[in-house]
């Protein structure tokens, strides 16, 4: 865990990718196959050897390219149907401190500090919690605005009622 | 819900770490007990029936050099479908959620080139006539995330 939680911050250095990275994003980035060989399999489809192929997908995971390699459960289907993107306005000189504390939760998928819009707007720290209903995400709320303490400034919950638009993040061939 | 305790097992244990190895199957057969058929076999049951949305590795666009952010407008009731439209239609739009708040509609830009995300604001707020909050990620924090089952 510790490893991981460095190698994340070391990453803003090196991003950019070279043309083999780039075809094994594509072949892999909808998934891999569900073989007992994936990478083989990856590797054999684009003429590459298979330790390259490793060796490539090893050094993106090292750059923070690739975040991790598993299975991605489908939220709502496993029963989290409720999503509320809480929003918080903490002190910016802690905010680094904080959303380390709260990006911990199990209930947060994703934990982000982002620019204020004042007047408007004066949340700068984002975290996004996965609930079976909506009573539950205000009560993980709660949860996260008691880790703040003294901290909190405000907050709201965002839900969502709608997706207008949903499609993966691809890159395209060139 | 059936989801059956190997099922949660799969689930739970699955979600990162996948080895990166010749023979990956065989270490995560080892690690959780169970046949490498066998889990091949549950994992694309999982996804045909839509518990598992997808298996393989999770890129960070952004790592690439590629733009990235989170950016909000207020659309009126009454011009929602068009606006909603006009957002949707573009290609750098990933994803778009309709949200319970004044600031009403909550959209994901990703572009090829960091630069371009400007062009796509520009583009929005010019078709639209709305004003649109560019809320870019300006850190990250770890997560320990698992959605357990």
């Amino acid at each position: 865990m510790q490893a991981s939680q460095q190698q994340y911050k070391d990453t803003e250095l090196s991003a950019r990718i070279t043309p083999i990275e780039r075809r094994i994003i594509e072949e892999s980035q909808a998934g891999l196959p569900l073989t007992r060989t994936p990478y083989q399999d990856i590797a054999d489809k684009l003429g590459l050897h298979t330790h390259t192929v490793l060796d490539c997908i090893s050094s993106m995971q090292a750059r923070g390219i690739i975040r991790r390699i598993g299975i991605i459960p489908n939220h709502y289907k496993l029963g989290y149907i409720a999503n509320g993107m809480s929003v918080w306005n903490v002190d910016d000189d802690k905010v680094s401190e904080l959303g380390e504390l709260i990006g911990q939760l199990d209930f947060v998928s994703h934990c982000y500090k982002r620019p204020r819009h004042l007047p408007h707007w004066p949340y700068n720290l984002f975290a996004m919690i996965h609930a079976r209903s909506r009573d539950e995400v205000i009560e993980y709320a709660q949860q996260i605005s008691q880790r703040l303490g003294i901290h909190d400034h405000g907050s709201d919950i965002l839900f969502s009622t709608r997706i207008l638009k949903k499609t993966g993040l691809r890159i395209s061939s060139r | 819900m059936q989801l059956n305790d190997t099922d949660r097992l799969i689930i739970n244990q699955l979600q990162g770490e996948f080895p990166v190895s010749a023979n990956p199957w065989k270490t995560v057969s080892q690690q959780l007990g169970i046949a490498e058929d066998k889990l091949l076999a549950r994992i694309d049951r999982l996804q045909q029936q839509g518990y598992i949305s997808r298996f393989g590795p999770i890129y960070n666009a952004q790592q690439m050099g590629g733009g990235l952010s989170l950016a909000a407008l207020r659309a009126e009731p009454e011009d929602y479908t068009r606006v909603a439209s006009i957002v949707n239609e573009m290609d750098a739009i990933a994803h778009n959620y309709e949200r319970e708040h004044h600031l009403n509609m909550w959209f994901v830009i990703a572009t090829e080139n960091s630069d371009d995300v400007y062009q796509v604001i520009q583009q929005i707020e010019y078709k639209t006539g709305c004003k649109v909050y560019n809320m870019p990620k300006l850190e990250e924090f770890y997560l320990g995330l698992k959605l357990e089952v």
